[in-house]
């Protein structure tokens, strides 16, 4: 029942590949949008707030909706790309990675909120009295303590990419090897009648989803801890 | 410039804060207050952890805030304990020593090993923060300030979230560091006892205000307004332990003034000790006593007489040698024995407290 074919195993390195560079992307992108939120007494941090979450309620075809029009020939960002000499991003692997940042995006900035809040203004303070500057401060203090958030919100980021489907079809279609990811095949499988290669594909996805749940679970600090 | 000039005004919807003090280059400075008072907030405007719009702060010539400049905290080479010990829980105890020791620069470094000394901490240095008692967790965050060898030390409230037992074993430690630093210490308390202990300057706040400022002992020997550490209107003294009576278990401790017999606490000779006389354990006589069970007789001059908080009751000033101690009187004694500014007088202490 195991059985996968080439095209199988293809499909999941590229979903893998893509969830990895997706996961780095947004830990670079999305540590400082979430220690702005979280440390900022702003009015405006609260629409920042709603655009950051809007992917966990939009549906997927809506943002790649968007997404496929800002991209396109005539879309700013298509223009923009087109300037550049890099061409269209739709049905391009980067096309995908782009989408997922967005779709992700939430996946990645709310567990590091949450982790920077707890930590609270004090530990930075007694950094500061300590001569470290707010930079050194940050990786000194902030990221070690932060630690159990980074490590769930890499996971849960990569997890929900590796299970995006509607932006993909919207952006990415279904180019083997490019865009063609483990969701999509199996929806391939399923309209071709392979249910067998359904239910093998399938059964992989449900594992790995298990244990990135397991390992989540796991990592959460039982009791938050004070000194 | 040695000292510290302090001006900051801050005004919040809840809460305003006003002072302009001139505080000593060494020894330990109490701010005193009621929580409320603002000796918190005076204290962070002085570490640069809130930023009073208007504010100046010279510390020993070096200009850390005025109209144009503001050093951030951590340019400005000043220790901080706050009141809970707040150590970093990632690290253990040595690397929050090293935390500040390994950002200054190394001419300045001072050995880590002496404050591991004076706090008593060497047999922790490999544990982590969750487990370490509230007492051991105090006394690395001590230590852990005055590893990055700060140019003042700022306390607030350290002893504050400690429980009794705690209190007691703290204490001592800070003691020690009051024999043992160079620098100043700003101190916030709203314990009388602390005060009482420690501090060789008084800041009094209130509502944000200052309401006195100066020498332990000019402070508290204010007639205009009395300050009460504790119970009642007194004077602290520093004394030495001069003679051990060992078979009726007393001891006499000198002062820049006289002497004065307490219980003896297994001292030795020459043991600094400090001790508090309280305005209601003094009585005032114009000859010398003869008979009599108080066994302290000191001799005086009266140096200024105030209205006490009850319309019967008198504050008399007395100067005996190079200090000043409080009488409680009734006005009616003040009156009957003639009383009067200039006047020669024995005063007899019912009661020394040890500050130990």
């Amino acid at each position: 029942m195991m059985h996968l074919t080439p095209s199988d195993i293809q499909a999941i390195w590229l979903t893998i590949k893509l969830a990895g560079v997706v996961t780095l992307i947004l830990l670079l992108i999305g540590t400082p949008i979430a220690w702005w939120l979280a440390r900022t007494k702003v009015w405006w941090k609260r629409p920042i707030s709603a655009v950051v979450a809007l992917p966990l309620v939009l549906p997927p075809s809506v943002l790649g909706f968007y997404l496929l029009l800002a991209m396109g020939p005539n879309g700013p960002v298509g223009q923009f790309t087109q300037a550049l000499g890099i061409g269209h991003l739709p049905f391009t692997f980067w096309g995908l990675v782009i989408a997922s940042i967005f779709y992700s995006l939430p996946f990645m900035v709310q567990p590091l909120q949450n982790a920077f809040e707890a930590i609270g203004e004090r530990p930075l303070e007694v950094a500061a009295t300590l001569r470290a500057s707010p930079l050194d401060a940050f990786f000194t203090v902030a990221v070690p303590l932060a630690l159990p958030g980074f490590i769930t919100a890499s996971i849960l980021t990569f997890a929900h990419t590796v299970g995006e489907f509607g932006v993909v079809l919207m952006i990415g279609g279904n180019i083997p090897g490019e865009t063609r990811v483990a969701s999509v095949q199996i929806y391939d499988h399923v309209e071709a009648l392979e249910y067998m290669q359904a239910h093998s594909l399938s059964a992989v996805m449900l594992i790995f989803s298990f244990a990135v749940l397991l390992c989540v679970y796991t990592w959460r600090p039982s009791a938050k801890r004070v000194g | 410039m040695q000292g510290i000039e302090a001006r900051f005004k801050l005004d919040w919807q809840t809460f305003n804060l006003n002072v302009d003090l001139h505080l000593p280059a060494r020894g330990v400075i109490a701010l005193f207050g009621d929580s409320g008072s603002g000796k918190t907030t005076l204290l962070r405007c002085i570490a640069g952890l809130e930023k009073a719009p208007e504010g100046r702060l010279i510390v020993n010539g070096a200009i850390w805030q005025d109209e144009r400049h503001w050093l951030p905290t951590h340019k400005r080479g000043l220790g901080y304990v706050f009141q809970e010990a707040s150590l970093f829980t990632h690290l253990t105890v040595m690397g929050n020593l090293l935390y500040g020791k390994r950002r200054i620069a190394d001419d300045q470094k001072v050995s880590l090993d002496q404050a591991i000394e004076l706090l008593g901490i060497s047999h922790l240095l490999d544990r982590k923060p969750d487990r370490l008692s509230g007492g051991e967790r105090s006394r690395v965050s001590i230590a852990r300030a005055l590893a990055a060898n700060p140019s003042i030390l700022l306390m607030d409230e350290p002893l504050a979230a400690l429980d009794l037992k705690r209190k007691q074993e703290i204490i001592p430690y800070l003691e020690r560091l009051h024999e043992a630093l160079k620098i100043p210490v700003i101190y916030v308390s709203h314990s009388a006892d602390e005060v009482a202990r420690l501090a060789d300057y008084l800041v009094v706040m209130e509502k944000g205000h200052v309401l006195a400022s100066g020498s332990l002992a000019d402070t508290l020997a204010r007639l205009d307004l009395p300050i009460h550490l504790g119970q009642d209107a007194g004077l602290v003294l520093d004394a030495t332990v001069v003679e051990i009576d060992s078979s009726w278990h007393l001891a006499r401790v000198a002062f820049d003034g006289g002497s004065l017999w307490t219980h003896d606490q297994a001292f030795s000779i020459g043991k600094r000790v400090r001790v508090q006389v309280l305005a209601r354990d003094v009585s005032l006589a114009t000859e010398i006593p003869s008979q009599s069970s108080i066994q302290n007789v000191l001799q005086g001059v009266v140096d200024a007489i105030a209205d006490d908080n009850h319309p019967s009751l008198a504050l008399v000033r007395v100067k005996v040698g190079n200090v000043m101690l409080l009488s409680r009187l009734t006005k009616r004694a003040v009156a009957s024995l003639g009383i009067a500014t200039g006047q020669a007088v024995w005063l007899q202490v019912k009661s020394v407290a040890l500050m130990e």
